[in-house]
């Protein structure tokens, strides 16, 4: 097994391959990519393009074709989640800031580029896990979903063969996701879960079902092939039919 | 502790149920039968008393007792009392919901939902409530066999103290 971490994004990425030939050189891979899309998209970044597009000192007719990718995936989110994700909203100063669906969608990504080289290999991207099982690593991963009191214990552990699993929550960084739709700190539910095929949408639901609360369970599982899983202020699991088939007992 | 939130107050009539029923409260031989769920409980163990819920006549459960922290709760397996209890109808934004739950042998077996949204493509897939955050507690002895964590760990100090990163360190 190799095993890495990266630091990019402002978080830490882990990564876990089967050690496969070419697993590292595709490693080195997926980590330069990682770093690109980082310096194309950080708002943190100055001279990057989302902070010029930001700022207005770039147009969105100008930007690099994955910035245009982003843009129409964002706007996608936002529609489909009547707001509840709103890359342009979501910021207490207002700023245009598609973190929310970047990290995802470069996750997704990294995972591709490895998996043309290794069949089983598991990314946790800051919480954002990637995972695919194949014949060097036939049984499924276990992913546990982070107890919202304690950083060192689960409450619920995820059977995964393959497929994203995201989490979004408040309970660190403090309540950074504001509800775009009236600027306050959602605060229905402590974290939630999605899983799902694609992370650029598990990614996205998580936030999105986040803000919307319980509610947003059912949001998800009209997606079909998302599940969500909602820790909620009463220290109780909620989650849709389908996460059944993920959760360990 | 974090204090109860003021949410969906139906809904969180559900959750008190299955809350209710999976504590086993110190204090709790105190309470008055009167606080059993009326139609639930069979042969609930000593120890294994509700906490403060009330009971109405229609078989909700509305918990008063405030929620129980699950690093601190009780073990997972000691708060069941057997039987098969049903929630009363929870509003969500699609239409309405109750769930079944079966306890069997101290441990929740079976969540079925009786009633669920029906009429448009939604309802489908839409169910499934509530087990009680205690889970942790037996789940943390399961944790040598996790691979990762989901868990928005946001920055890289977080990571530090993350399971993620003893995770790493022990893969390599």
């Amino acid at each position: 097994m190799i095993v890495h971490a990266e630091p990019v994004m402002g978080t830490v990425f882990s990564f876990h391959l089967a050690d496969r030939d070419g697993g590292s050189q595709a490693l080195r891979d997926a980590l330069s990519l990682l770093h690109e899309v980082d310096e194309r998209f950080s708002p943190y970044l100055p001279a990057s393009e989302v902070s010029r597009l930001a700022d207005g000192r770039l147009a969105e007719t100008n930007v690099h074709p994955d910035v245009r990718e982003v843009l129409a995936l964002v706007d996608h989110a936002a529609m489909d989640s009547d707001g509840a994700f709103d890359a342009r909203r979501w910021r207490a100063d207002g700023r245009f800031d598609p973190s929310g669906l970047v990290k995802g969608w470069a996750v997704e990504r990294a995972a591709r580029k490895i998996s043309s080289v290794v069949d089983a290999f598991a990314i946790d991207a800051g919480g954002d896990v990637v995972a695919t099982t194949g014949p060097s690593r036939p049984k499924p991963w276990r992913i546990g979903v982070r107890h919202p009191d304690r950083p060192d214990r689960v409450a619920a552990v995820l059977q995964i063969d393959g497929g994203a699993v995201a989490t979004s929550a408040a309970y660190e960084r403090g309540a950074h996701i504001l509800d775009p739709r009236d600027g306050r700190v959602p605060s229905d539910v402590r974290s939630m879960t999605v899983v799902g095929p694609d992370m650029t949408w598990a990614d996205t639901f998580a936030t999105a079902a986040y803000v919307m609360g319980r509610d947003g369970l059912v949001w998800v599982a009209e997606h079909p092939g998302y599940d969500a899983l909602a820790i909620t202020w009463d220290d109780a699991l909620m989650w849709t039919q389908g996460m059944d088939s993920y959760l360990l007992r | 502790m974090i204090p109860k939130r003021a949410v969906g107050a139906l809904l969180s009539t559900v959750l008190g149920l299955v809350l209710l029923l999976s504590f086993k409260t110190p204090e709790a031989s105190g309470v008055a039968s009167s606080s059993r769920t009326n139609r639930a409980v069979v042969d609930q163990p000593a120890g294994a008393a509700t906490k403060s819920g009330t009971t109405s006549k229609s078989g909700s459960t509305t918990q008063s007792g405030g929620t129980s922290n699950a690093a601190t709760g009780a073990q997972a397996d000691s708060g069941y009392a057997d039987g098969t209890f049903t929630g009363q109808d929870v509003s969500m934004r699609y239409g309405d919901v109750q769930v079944q739950v079966t306890v069997s042998g101290g441990a929740v077996t079976d969540v079925t939902a009786l009633q669920l949204p029906d009429g448009d493509g939604h309802s489908a897939r839409i169910s499934s409530i509530v087990e009680p955050m205690l889970r942790s507690e037996a789940l943390q002895a399961q944790s040598a066999s996790i691979d990762l964590v989901s868990g928005a760990t946001y920055t890289s100090g977080a990571y530090q103290q993350s399971l993620q990163s003893a995770l790493d360190a022990a893969g390599r």
